[in-house]
This record gives C-alpha cells, sequence and structure tokens, in this order.
C-alpha cells in the first residue's frame, strides 16, 4: 500500500472526524486526491465504518459482554467459515475470529442481562451442528480497548514553555 | 555580604534567557494553548520505562563506569554505524552524558582557553553561547536568514573565522529554525575548515527528525572529518526521553578522553536508570526497525505541514523545517517586536510561542511555534494566530 493510502488510515484511524482538508494538509497531498482516495478505500471496503470509541461502563445501561471459546469441526470443503458464518449473522454476535491454539473461534457477545447472554450461548450457539463445545468468560472490566486507556484522562505533564 | 565581589563575573555577563520572562507569564495562565515547548508531547516508550524499572527492582542502583554502561556504548556504537556511517570504538570513543546538553558544555570545557573563539550559526539553541562563556570563550556569530532556509552559508563561517578560531558549533536539524544541512553544504563546510585546525561540535540530537526522503547526514560522516568532529546525540528527542537526561558524545580518543575527565569529576557517571532505558529503547530499535521513531517522526511530519499551512494562511511568511519539530516564521511585517507579538498573542488570544530574539539577535523577527503539541491544538492556535495577526 502507498504512503498517502497509508497515512489517510492511519489519521482516521486516530480521529475519524479529521476533515478531507486537513488530511490533505497533513499529507502534502491535494483535497480532492485526498477525497478520491477515501472514496475508493470505501469502495474497496477497506474503511468499512466511522465508528466511535465509546467507554460503555461509564454510560448508565444494563448490559454485559462475554467472551466464548468455541470448539467446532470443521467442515470438507468448506473449513470453518460456514461454521462461523452460521455464527456470526446472528445480530447478538459483536465479532468472531478463528484463532489459533486450544480453541478454534473466539466469539464476543453482548446482551441486556447474562441470563439473557447465557441462554444464548445454550439456545442457539452449542446447539449447532459442528460445534462440540463452548466456554463463556463474561468480561467484568475493560481496562484498555483499541490502543486506548479507559480510565486516564490524558495529561500535558511538561513545562509551558521549554527553550 | 558584597555578592558582587563574589560572583563571578563572566557567569554574571551572561544574560538571562531570553524565555524566562515569558515562562513567568505562562505559567501563571490557565487554559494557555502552548505552542512553546521544545520536548516531545509523546511519553517514553513504555518498554524503555520497563526496562528502567526492572533494573531498579534488580539492584542496579549504583555508579556505572564513567563512560557509560558499556552494553550501552556497545549498541550505540552500533546505532552510530548503521543509521548514520560512522563508526566509534565503544571502549574509548563513546561517552554517555547527561542529556545532549552536558555534552556541550563538556566539549567547551575540554578545549577552551581564555579568549579563544567559538563560531556559532544564529540564530540557534539557547545554551552555546553560555556553556562557551561560562568556559572563557567568546561566541562568535555567523548569521543565517530565512532566504537561505536558515542554512550555515561556507562564505559566513569563513568571514567569522580568525586566529582565534578554536571550534565550530554545528547545530543541525536545527532548534529553533528547522534547517537541515545537506550532504553537499556539509560538504562545502568541509572545504572551509580543511587545512584549519578548527574543531566541529557537532549537535545531531534532532538526528532522526528529518522529513522528506532524504536523511540525516552527520558531520563526522564527510570524508576527513571524522578526526575533527565531536559529535553530540542523546535519546531526549527522537526517543522521547527528555527527563531521563540521556545524551552522549563521540568523538576520537584524545578529545574523548579530556572531556570524560571533566564528567568525571564533575557528574561521575550518567544516571544509571536512564541509562538502562536509553539501552532498551536501542534494543527494541533495531529489532522492529525503530518503529517507534517512526511513528513519532510520522506525526511530527503531519504536524509541521499543518502548521506552516497554518502560519502562511495566517498571513506570515515561512519557510518549510526539514528537521526538528520547530516552524519559525517571520513577524516582520506585522510592526511588532518577537517580544510584543508574543506577549500580546498570548494575553489576547491565550496562545504561546516563544520570541524568535531568545535564539540570537537574528532570531528577532521571527517566532518559534513548537509541532510537539496535538491536532487539534495546533489548528485551534493557527486559527488563533491568524486572527491575531488580522486584528494588527
Amino acid at each position: 500500500m502507498k504512503r498517502t493510502e497509508m497515512g489517510i488510515l492511519e489519521i482516521l484511524t486516530e480521529d475519524a472526524r479529521t476533515p478531507v482538508s486537513q488530511i490533505a494538509v497533513m499529507l502534502g497531498e491535494t483535497e480532492e486526491d485526498v477525497a478520491k482516495i477515501i472514496a475508493r478505500l470505501e469502495k474497496q471496503r477497506i474503511i468499512l465504518k466511522y465508528p466511535a470509541l465509546i467507554n460503555w461502563e461509564r454510560v448508565e445501561i444494563e448490559e454485559v459482554e462475554a467472551v466464548i471459546e468455541v470448539r467446532v469441526t470443521p467442515q470438507r470443503g468448506e473449513g470453518f467459515d460456514a461454521i462461523a458464518e452460521q455464527i456470526y449473522r446472528f445480530e447478538e454476535v459483536e465479532s468472531v475470529y478463528l484463532m489459533s491454539g486450544g480453541y478454534d473461534l473466539m466469539v464476543t457477545l453482548k446482551a441486556s442481562t447474562i441470563k439473557q447472554l447465557a441462554l444464548f450461548v445454550a439456545e442457539k450457539l452449542s446447539t449447532l451442528e459442528h460445534v462440540i463445545s463452548t466456554a463463556t468468560h463474561f468480561v467484568l472490566k475493560k481496562y484498555k480497548d483499541q490502543g486506548v486507556i479507559m480510565d486516564e484522562t490524558p495529561e500535558d505533564r511538561r513545562l509551558k514553555v521549554t527553550p | 555580604m558584597n555578592y558582587d565581589q563574589i560572583l563571578c563575573k563572566r557567569v554574571a555577563d551572561v544574560p538571562p534567557s531570553g524565555i524566562r520572562k515569558f515562562f513567568d507569564i505562562v505559567s501563571e495562565m490557565q487554559d494557555v494553548i502552548s505552542l512553546s515547548v521544545g520536548e516531545p508531547d509523546f511519553h517514553t516508550p513504555w518498554a524503555y520505562t520497563d526496562a528502567a524499572i526492572y533494573s531498579l527492582r534488580h539492584g542496579h542502583t549504583h555508579y556505572t563506569s564513567n563512560w557509560g554502561l558499556m552494553e550501552l556504548r556497545r549498541q550505540i556504537a552500533r546505532y552510530e554505524a548503521e543509521r548514520f556511517g560512522v563508526e566509534y570504538n565503544p571502549a574509548n570513543e563513546i561517552l554517555v552524558t547527561v542529556g545532549a546538553s552536558e555534552g556541550i558544555d563538556l566539549a567547551m570545557r575540554a578545549i577552551i582557553e581564555p579568549g579563544d573563539e567559538v563560531i556559532v550559526p544564529d540564530p540557534s539553541y539557547v545554551s552555546y553561547m553560555p556553556c562557551i562563556s561560562f568556559a572563557g570563550g567568546t561566541c562568535v556569530t555567523v548569521p543565517t536568514c530565512q532566504e537561505d532556509g536558515f542554512k550555515l552559508r561556507p562564505e559566513a563561517l569563513q568571514a567569522a573565522i580568525t586566529p582565534k578560531t578554536k571550534a565550530l558549533i554545528l547545530p543541525y536539524p536545527n532548534n529553533p529554525t528547522g534547517a537541515v544541512m545537506r550532504k553537499e553544504d556539509l560538504e562545502a563546510i568541509a572545504r572551509v575548515l580543511e587545512g584549519t585546525n578548527i574543531l566541529v561540535i557537532s549537535d545531531e540530537i534532532y538526528a532522526e527528525l528529518t522529513y522528506g526522503d532524504q536523511p540525516h547526514v552527520s558531520f563526522a560522516s564527510i570524508p576527513g572529518m571524522w578526526e575533527r568532529t565531536v559529535t553530540l546525540n542523546g535519546f531526549s528527542k527522537a526517543f522521547a526521553m527528555t527527563g531521563w537526561r540521556m545524551g552522549y558524545a563521540c568523538g576520537p580518543r584524545i578529545l574523548m578522553a579530556v572531556m570524560c575527565k571533566i564528567h568525571q569529576y564533575t557528574m561521575l557517571c550518567a544516571p544509571i536508570s536512564g541509562q538502562y532505558a536509553a539501552l532498551e529503547g536501542l534494543k527494541v530499535g533495531f529489532e522492529n526497525g525503530f518503529a517507534d521513531v517512526r511513528r513519532m517522526v510520522d506525526a511530527y511530519d503531519r504536524r509541521r505541514r499543518m502548521m506552516v499551512e497554518g502560519l502562511r494562511a495566517a498571513g506570515l511568511k515561512c519557510h518549510e523545517p526539514m528537521g526538528a519539530f520547530y516552524v519559525f516564521p517571520s513577524i516582520r511585517e506585522t510592526g511588532l517586536t518577537s517580544q510584543k507579538f508574543c506577549e500580546r498573542l498570548l494575553m489576547e488570544k491565550q496562545v504561546a510561542v516563544v520570541p524568535g530574539d531568545a535564539f540570537g539577535s537574528l532570531g528577532e523577527g521571527h517566532i518559534r511555534c513548537s509541532c510537539a503539541a496535538s491536532n487539534q491544538n495546533i489548528a485551534e492556535a493557527v486559527k488563533r494566530i491568524g486572527e491575531f495577526v488580522r486584528s494588527l
């Protein structure tokens, strides 16, 4: 990938609200070229979405999150893809990763209550054909997410003027 | 007590720092956007800090060799060779110092006899002149100018050389101007120095912070210049380690032995925890291609463009700095002095920048804006500077 494209992706990853005009200045490109590249990256599904990173623990809502280790039997000709799809199609499922190591799929789930989440695992996930076993781990606290330390307010500890 | 009789005249005669008064005002103010900080806004990468903590936990709380930890010197030798193509023997040609600042002081004290002259480009970092004066020497400035990209020109250097000239301080990439000296620029300087007995103190603390495709060229790498060059560098800027005070000096054995003699009796050694942190910085750097440094340099590069574009849009003449993390626009057309401009900008728009005259008389008519600030702060600050300039 070219330097400019990498630059655009890095800048948007840091702050998705950075205006195109500012990205252009930061990379020494024209606004028109940057807009074109972004449009292309969107079309290529390299840029999928422009979400905000939110500390939901500070929002007063009832919500539980769990990481579920799923062991499955891969299918002939389809490997893990077909069973993964059967899982990721559920709206409750936040993410599905194929993993190396002791289990096959790492699934993250969100629900309003522990009971709801546990029932989903018991009724929907465990009962899928080819699923051998599941192990559910509830998330108790997030310390760091997507490179951001959750409970730390950035603070400039430098002297205000130095030579 | 009559302190006047007691105090050393050559120290008392050095004028107070040009930013001191300004610092006092800014310190009292709330909600100021500061573009006047000469240090990275990044924290030290945690791996380096963690290495220092580990060293403390394992009882590494003693003196090191006067020269610094041998392992650190070996890594510095490798770093200088691989990054800048300059070879030094870690046993007796590399001295770990308390910041590159100590290196300036040591070099001056190692060579200056009363009345000796040391040439310094103007404008430049604030410490050279005082260190020369403290050592009993005379600082001779060579003008550099915006039209020339603030490069040191061979003819200007030639004009400043006298029989008393002992050394030239070569501070590139330059604080405050952001000027860099390309290979051909350095070769021209080398031609002036060939056949003289003038030493070069090459302060390369911003070596890693250069922008565009051309990397930094170390003066000692110019053919024939190694033997007359003391290279100063350190971890403050590129490794975001200012508070650790970790620098180093490299040069011919005879010179380094004298610098080490002063260091040995005045400092003994650089702080050991900092040495372990710096060592980790180099080790990690060699493993991952100096990814931390690259990440920070990329950020400075983008902010530098924002700053130049913003200041030009604000109506200030501004050359594009190719090194360090400062932008040094001219404010001459506003009719204000540097000091007045900075004071009024601070009072009226709550933006702090450093008056250019703090860096030498030729800095007058300029301000120094540091890119070691967040994108948001830079965008807001240049907007306010524009409002201020238009209000004049």
